[in-house]
């Protein structure tokens, strides 16, 4: 089962190392991964996606506490988060395909960030299911190149 | 405003901590700490390798409870603790281990001695620093003797580059505080879990108390013996809990598992529920894991979260520091028995006193060979039961453990976790030289001694008295017995004979050596050894095919044994 973790950590060099380092010594795959600082400069959110079964995952979270710069840790409930990822994509177009291309990017209101003579560049954000819809539609046409960011979440309402 | 070189700035922050010993070998990229060194009144131990400065610095941990300290350069000099530092933290050990590194400049340059020393020891010690700004130096240290020795301890390593100890800083600066906002071991138990855990243990009929080296970490042996007191509970130790637990008192069992007494072993298979204490449920105390305590209630007593239904489903999980959580837990167990009067168990309690009278550890005391348990048992007869005993790792390490008894924790210092071969010998150097009034004797294996006897320079080149007692058998030989009962005897590359003289090697470095061949002189021999107020090794030629027993083969069921059959 997927689950993602949400780690605060101290802002300093070497802790991503730690963590990395971590999941692979005990064994754990890594499937997504995420860090940037948060509203506090001196703490950077990590947000990582593994596939574990739930003792796995148990286990994992208390070998993370034990680090001493991570400050908490949160296994966020799927159901109760806005999860995002962003995908660029560059997809082959000559002047057949483009419109049809484009009406697709519109109806996922994805954006066209570059155009190229025979490509297309367009950016998605969403989470894993729409952003997966919409590579499979595109595929046809011919994908020349995929990047995307580790999966990023936020639980809803008020609590933080 | 004074300004102070950061090495100096170092032994400042050490001798605030409290650091009286430093074992360690300078480098180039030391010289500065070194010469630091020089002014300041911390005792320094030079070594001849390394890794015994580490395991110096571990033996002088677990016989005074300190946190130990040693230091080595870079690349190599960091390289070679390395064993040492993950032998301390497989088992737990508060040491505080200081790299030079190469300058800030040349990081990442594949520079001369150059070694990632931070990225090598992550997964090994507890915590580790890499200082970059020389403000950090004061609160570092700060911070890393804290991280040692709260919490479960462990080894923390501070790496220097080479221009950081020669910068200047504000000798105010020691003042510095930590700054840990991720780091808050859980000390106290939880109430409602500590009821549950007294109830539990009230109603069981066949309890045992499994006590581990987090009751040793704790200091907590008072607070085990009150509690065993008032629960009239038999007593379990695992190899690191040795002598937490007095092993002269009838509650106690010894120790478990694959070469712990039979009665132990079915202790564990009978009892109902298991009171486990500052243990981790080690493949050697819990064999054929999926067995172990099946269906019975557990109730494990930990610092450290992780260690909490990591090996053994636990029914009653309780994180806090052992000692106050046994003493919270004794407290609520009389108040249930106020209540609802005593439970005696004297079923269980004769069951457990007979499978002790049926299955006693024994070999032939009546041969006329030297066994290896005769020279234990004379060992301890001869010290009292109180010196320090150091081991190796190996047959020596299991025949100490069975035949020496200990009444007290910290009197045995042994490689549990990580094993490590050579470990005995430079621990008990940290040993002798924390507890200085002590006996502190190594019992040693003729395959492990070799592989740190160099370290008999640092015994007599600084006067530290200690006793290795050598079994020596011409073999590796625990690897040889695996090799007779599981591989058809084919002794593959485990075969170490006559190729050391002992006698001859510990007397080329100033000490003095004695050789046993016979069992008649085992007991004069001891006694000499005893007497003589330097360096001293006793060579005793036993059996070469001597066996350990009882064992449980890897993978099996702890209540099935090998025996010597007789």
């Amino acid at each position: 089962m997927k689950h993602i973790i949400s780690v605060l950590v101290e802002n300093k060099s070497g802790v991503l190392a730690k963590v990395a380092g971590l999941f692979s010594r005990r064994g754990f795959n890594i499937e997504s991964l995420a860090v940037g600082p948060t509203e506090d400069i001196a703490i950077s959110r990590i947000t990582l996606v593994a596939d574990a079964e739930e003792h796995s995952i148990e286990q994992i979270t208390k070998q993370l506490y034990k680090l001493i710069n991570v400050i908490k840790i949160q296994e966020l409930d799927p159901a109760n988060i806005v999860e995002r990822e962003l995908l660029l994509i560059k997809v082959s177009a000559d002047s057949r395909t483009r419109p049809e291309i484009l009406e697709i990017v519109s109806i996922f209101r994805a954006n066209i960030v570059d155009v190229g003579k025979k490509t297309l560049m367009i950016e998605i954000t969403g989470n894993n299911s729409k952003v997966r819809a919409l590579e499979d539609l595109l595929k046809p046409f011919g994908i020349l190149e995929l990047v995307r960011t580790g999966k990023i979440a936020c639980t809803r309402g008020s609590k933080a | 405003m004074g300004k102070i070189t950061c090495a100096q700035m170092l032994m400042r922050c050490l001798k605030k901590e409290g650091v009286e010993v430093i074992f360690g070998i300078p480098g180039g990229v030391m010289i500065p700490v070194y010469d630091a060194l020089l002014e300041s009144d911390i005792r320094h131990i030079l070594v001849r390798h390394e890794q015994c400065a580490a395991h110096a610095a571990d033996g002088y941990a677990r016989a005074t409870g300190r946190t130990g300290v040693c230091m080595a350069t870079s690349g190599p000099g960091a390289t070679n603790l390395v064993t040492g530092i993950a032998n301390a933290y497989m088992d737990s050990i508060p040491i505080v281990a200081i790299t030079g590194q190469v300058a800030r400049s040349k990081i990442g340059t594949d520079a001369f001695q150059e070694a990632d020393t931070t990225g090598i020891t992550a997964p090994i010690t507890k915590h580790n620093y890499l200082i970059k700004n020389p403000e950090e130096l004061p609160f570092v240290v700060k911070e890393a003797f804290y991280i040692a020795s709260t919490g479960r301890p462990g080894p923390v390593l501070i790496d220097i580059p080479v221009d950081v100890s020669t910068e200047m800083i504000d000798e105010k600066k020691i003042n510095e505080t930590m700054k840990l906002p991720g780091y808050k071991p859980t000390i106290k138990g939880n109430k409602k879990q500590i009821k549950e855990a007294a109830s539990r243990i009230y109603s069981s009929k066949r309890p045992v108390v499994f006590a581990g080296g987090g009751v040793v970490a704790s200091n907590a042996s008072r607070e085990l013996r009150k509690l065993v007191k008032t629960i009239e509970a038999p007593v379990i130790t695992s190899l690191l809990g040795k002598g937490c637990y007095p092993e002269t008192d009838d509650l106690s069992l010894g120790m478990a598992g694959m070469h712990g007494a039979k009665y132990a072993n079915i202790t564990f298979t009978e009892t109902d529920l298991i009171i486990a204490i500052g243990v981790r449920f080690d493949d050697r105390v819990t064999g054929k894991l999926s067995e172990f305590a099946k269906n019975i209630c557990v109730i494990h007593i930990d610092i450290d979260p992780a260690e909490i239904g990591k090996n053994v489903a636990v029914s009653v999980p309780v994180v806090g520091d052992a000692k106050i959580v046994m003493e919270d837990l004794e407290k609520v167990y009389r108040e249930i028995e106020a209540k609802k009067g005593k439970n005696k168990r004297n079923d269980w309690l004769k069951r457990v006193e007979m499978l002790k009278k049926q299955y006693p550890l024994k070999y032939d005391r009546d041969s006329g060979a030297m066994k290896p348990g005769y020279i234990i048992e004379k060992i301890y007869e001869l010290t009292e039961g109180e010196a320090i005993i150091c081991t190796e790792v190996g047959q020596n390490q299991m025949w100490a453990s069975q035949y020496y008894k200990f009444k007290e924790p910290r009197r045995l210092i042994t490689s549990g976790g990580l094993g490590t071969m050579g470990f005995g010998f430079p621990a008990a150097i940290g040993a002798k030289v924390g507890m200085p009034d002590k006996t502190v004797i190594d019992i040693a294996g003729d395959g492990s001694i070799q592989m740190v006897s160099q370290e008999m320079a640092t015994a007599t080149s600084n006067n530290i008295p200690v006793k290795i007692m050598l079994l020596n058998n011409g073999y590796l030989g625990m690897v040889r017995q695996w090799q007779e009962f599981f591989w058809e005897k084919r002794y593959s590359h485990t075969g170490i004979y006559n190729c050391v003289d002992f006698v001859k090697l510990v007397e080329a470095y100033g000490g003095a050596g004695i050789r046993v061949t016979k069992k008649e002189e085992v007991e004069g021999a001891i006694r000499e050894a005893l007497k003589i107020d330097k360096l001293v090794l006793v060579d005793f030629l036993i059996e070469r095919e001597e066996n350990v027993f009882p064992m449980v083969a890897p993978g099996s069921t702890i209540d099935k044994m090998i025996e010597e059959d007789r």
